[in-house]
């Protein structure tokens, strides 16, 4: 019942829709602006965070250097571990798969927490499409479910609702899925937490199926691992006999050893916690523990492609800590779901248009959701050089070039509507390689600067709507130099020598 | 010391004053300062666009205007870093598309010896009192390029401390983008807005007169941004550090 991203305008218009709505904007701006603050009190604490970084950087560089074997060690420690992998290259692959085994158990409810690869791949629907429910345990997951809206942050998914939005949402909707909420609810968090808490604890006593995600998974061990803050994924991951995980191949680190840096980084990085409340792991089954079937479906759906990029797959050492949506002055005016997908922000406008290709309007337009003002590198734990990456695929868009989509080699075409920005753009390189061109042009702007009107037409009409232009000066720099040079050396200037000499 | 202005071409055509600043503070330090004039445009808006083989001419022409030179002077963060940090990147992609180490080599001999303004006030001459006498009360902006490409720090700071009748105001959330970002002002003209009004709001909250940057195209977006506000809006002006750094008892400036 969670709505989905297909059809989403461009992200200039969503993001014009989210700016005119004001609760909107208070709350996104109340809640990063606290979580931005307490992660760098968090990072700070470590006199050896850059180092932290470097490693983290390292080490999920090295693992998708080799992913091919390391996917393949995995797969057998899983195995020997008593579990079943399967591999899945794309969303309608993946779906198949886990449709398949949650209908040979015979059931029609799963309960499912920390997965975004699921919402990647429209999994809740495909089960649905089924007659199968699943039903979110995270507690901003749930209000999202509950509320028919789209998760807007990576780790708050409910970050654009407010207290009395859940409340109401709560109060009107979980009567029908479930136990309702109690009589006279109100929007204290306490309150809030344990309607959910009774709401979900049925859920969990009655669900044999599992679903969830993982944040990494360890070659050597066949192990998952996820962070989490509610407990609500311990239950998920403990009390069903089948457990279904599905997880982005890129999600690998090669050995044990490398959580001891995750561990450090990503609580700090995520929700400026020095140690996250919950930190499972498993190891394919037992006996006398736990599900007593696990499968585990290795999502591809883009990323071998990623991978092929030489500037962009460093998109894939993501460990949605969230970091950067926190800092981003464009994600925290445009909201969440202006980027069409699960993953927003900016680590989203790199990693959707790679993934899912730049041919949609909103992939397209993805790459320039950005200032290039830095401040994700800045802050991101594993060095992803966001800013890098938009150039690039802004060059990809405009420009096409070669990439590769499902395993081939393939030449993009430009993306369409970039015709008069790319003639403008060869103009101005036009005239800036000609100085005396470029010096002609700002002669007669001058001259003609009393016309200069305060609207502009066409594309500029987007910066006087808002912005006084500047007065053109009566005369440009180069003028004022050639001329008071000239006077200081009572001859003629030496400077138009050399001035076209292209 | 035989140094080059680059102006960058938004100051050329747009802010001469601000150039006017630069070549007056740098000769009252003692500096000779030159201005190539088959100079134009480092590249930058049409490399941050996506337009980089539109931009490879621009940077090979930059290369050839100033490489015998011994310092290359550009009051602007953003050009600058276009120069350090991004002229690099252009040789390694062009080597990366097997296209060899030509352009790499043509670009590497003005990477090093490039820099904004009050860097290299500060690091290369350095002086941090540079004579300036300005009685305004000021804000300064630290723009995104100057801030986190070039790590400029407090160097901007350092200066306008020693400006004599100058007092400096710390600026609430100096550190979020103004929301110019070259092209993004006009792709994402909401946004970018918004942005802008939000630096303006908290500039205003300071009380002071003046906003200062040390980039001409943050202060057209926030500058257009105040206008547009009313002229009772407070700080009335956006001026660029070069011109209160140049500006003395003798010779004050706006
Ligand atoms: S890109 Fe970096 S900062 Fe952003 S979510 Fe991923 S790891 Fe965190």
């Amino acid at each position: 019942m969670t709505g989905t991203f297909v059809g989403m305008p461009a992200f200039p218009s969503a993001a014009r829709k989210a700016l005119s709505n004001e609760t909107l904007r208070g709350n996104l701006r109340y809640a990063t602006h606290t979580i931005r603050a307490k992660r760098a009190g968090a990072v700070s604490e470590l006199d050896d965070w850059a180092a932290l970084r470097e490693a983290g950087r390292e080490i999920k560089d090295q693992a998708l250097r080799h992913l091919d074997r390391y996917l393949l060690q995995m797969e057998e420690a899983v195995t020997a571990a008593g579990g079943v992998v399967h591999w899945a290259a794309d969303a309608d692959e993946a779906n198949r798969i886990v449709t398949g085994l949650v209908k040979a158990t015979g059931e029609s409810d799963v309960v499912k927490v920390k997965s975004m690869a699921t919402q990647e791949i429209g999994l809740n629907e495909a089960l649905e499409a089924e007659g199968i429910h699943a039903y979110e345990t995270d507690l901003a997951e749930l209000i999202v479910q509950l509320g028919k809206d789209r998760p807007s942050h990576i780790l708050v998914p409910a970050i654009h609702r407010n207290r009395g939005e859940i409340r109401d949402i709560f109060t009107r909707e979980m009567s029908e899925w479930g136990r309702p909420a109690p009589e006279g609810l109100s929007d204290t968090p306490a309150q809030l937490a344990e309607a959910a808490r009774l709401h979900l604890r049925e859920k969990f006593l009655r669900a044999k199926v599992g679903i969830s995600g993982a944040n990494f998974m360890v070659a050597e061990t066949g192990t998952l691992v996820v962070f989490e803050s509610e407990g609500n994924g311990r239950m998920c991951l403990t009390l069903p006999e089948t457990l279904i995980s599905v997880v982005g191949i890129e999600k690998l680190v090669p050995t044990w050893r490398d959580m001891e840096v995750f561990l450090q980084t990503l609580p700090r990085s995520s929700t400026a916690e020095r140690m996250n409340p919950y930190t499972s792991m498993w190891t394919g089954t037992r006996d006398d523990d736990g599900p007593r079937t696990f499968h585990l479906v290795l999502l591809d759906n883009g990323r071998t492609d990623t991978l092929a990029d030489r500037v962009g797959r460093q998109a894939l050492r993501c460990i949605r800590c969230s970091a950067c949506l926190n800092v981003c002055p464009v994600y925290e005016r445009a909201g969440g779901h202006a980027y069409g997908s699960v993953y927003p922000g900016p680590i989203g406008a790199i990693l959707s248009p790679q993934l899912r290709g730049t041919a949609s309007e909103i992939d397209a337009s993805l790459p320039y959701a950005s200032s290039l003002c830095g401040a994700c590198y800045e802050v991101c734990p594993v060095a992803i050089d966001i800013p890098e990456v938009l150039v690039h695929l802004r060059e990809r868009v405009v420009e096409g070039g070669p990439v590769v989509r499902q395993g081939a080699k393939v030449t993009l075409r430009p993306a369409r509507g970039h015709a008069a920005e790319r003639a403008a753009m060869r103009a101005a390189r036009w005239a800036f390689s000609h100085p005396g061109a470029l010096r002609a042009g700002q002669r007669l702007a001058s001259g003609a600067r009393r016309l200069t009107p305060r609207t502009l037409p066409g594309p500029g009409r987007a910066w006087t709507a808002t912005r006084d232009l500047p007065a053109l000066p009566p005369e440009p720099f180069r003028e004022w130099w050639r001329r008071t040079r000239q006077q200081e050396a009572g001859r003629p200037a030496p400077a138009d020598r050399g001035e076209d000499q292209q | 010391m035989r140094v080059a202005l680059f102006l960058t071409c938004v100051n050329d055509t747009l802010y001469p004053d601000t150039g006017r600043a630069v070549v007056k503070l740098l000769t009252r330090l003692g500096v000779e300062v030159d201005f190539p004039m088959a100079q134009t445009c480092c590249g930058q808006a049409h490399y941050n666009t996506g337009y980089r083989h539109e931009a490879e001419p621009l940077a090979r022409q930059f290369s050839d205007v100033f490489r015998d030179y011994e310092a290359i002077v550009v009051p602007s963060g953003s050009c600058a870093a276009m120069v350090r940090e991004l002229y690099p990147r252009l040789g390694e992609r062009a080597r990366a598309e097997g296209r060899g180490d030509a352009l790499a080599e043509q670009l590497a001999p003005v990477v090093p010896k490039t820099y904004e303004l009050t860097e290299f006030l500060v690091d290369v001459l350095g002086v941090t009192d540079v004579g300036a006498y300005y009685p305004h009360t000021v804000t300064y902006h630290p723009t995104c390029h100057g801030l986190r490409s070039l790590r400029l720090g407090d160097r901007p700071r350092q200066l306008l401390s020693a400006v004599r009748g100058l007092e400096l105001v710390e600026l609430p959330g100096a550190e979020e983008c103004c929301g110019f970002g070259g092209t993004f002002a006009v792709k994402n003209s909401d946004v970018s807005a918004a942005m802008g009004a939000d630096k303006v709001r908290n500039a205003a909250s300071t009380g002071a007169d003046v906003l200062c940057a040390a980039d001409n195209s943050c202060l057209m977006h926030i500058g257009g941004t105040m206008a547009r506000l009313g002229t009772s809006a407070r700080p009335a002006r956006a001026v660029h550090i070069a011109e209160i750094l140049a500006s003395t008892e003798e010779e004050a400036l706006a």
